[in-house]
């Protein structure tokens, strides 16, 4: 299971592209990543309901690809 | 997906307070995240069921399916879903998990 970082940023990219988005590997493998997306979209929605939103972008990576990606989701203060 | 294991979930979450779907025991975790999230419920000293997915292949995917959440581990507080480690880590951090666990009267404060 790994993934390239420059897909995941454009699943991301391709979902948010109003974000600003930055992703880290998180211990050098594509396997491990921390993606950070900034959107106003996350406004007035519960901190579950802005993961599953990101969740749902990268559906099909979760599933096989990926092992682990920690998700921040913040927006534009 | 099964059913059974639908209502083991089920029944895991309406008997016990606090249940942590995770990889490994809270004795041994064998994830960080699932680690992480067992040390932040130590912290604010709050006793849980914990539940090993990677002991069964079809619990580990029907967890997934309950909660319609891909990843492990996953907090259930009172029947309801919490959050995984990202959202339990903030939560901790701003204080909402203990404003919470107090809300359900689920801390042992001392007066």
């Amino acid at each position: 299971m790994s993934l390239a970082e420059s897909t995941l940023e454009e699943l991301l990219k391709f979902a948010f592209p109003e974000a600003k988005i930055s992703i880290k590997d998180l211990v050098g493998d594509s396997n491990h990543y921390q993606a950070t997306i900034i959107s106003d979209r996350f406004k007035n929605k519960s901190r579950i309901e802005q993961h599953r939103m990101v969740n749902d972008a990268l559906k099909e990576v979760l599933k096989e690809e990926l092992h682990a990606l920690s998700i921040i989701t913040k927006t534009e203060e | 997906m099964s059913k059974p294991l639908f209502d083991f979930i089920a029944q895991e979450i309406a008997n016990n307070d606090i249940v942590l779907f995770m990889k490994g025991s809270a004795a041994m975790p064998m994830c960080g995240f699932s680690a992480h999230v067992c040390q932040i419920l130590n912290i604010v000293g709050v006793k849980f069921r914990d539940i090993d997915i990677l002991q069964n292949a079809d619990l580990r995917q029907a967890i997934k399916d309950y909660t319609d959440w891909p990843t492990i581990p996953q907090l259930y507080i009172k029947g309801e879903f919490i959050g995984g480690c990202d959202i339990i880590k903030e939560m901790h951090k701003t204080g909402e998990l203990l404003e919470l666990l107090k809300s359900k009267q689920l801390l042992n404060t001392p007066e």
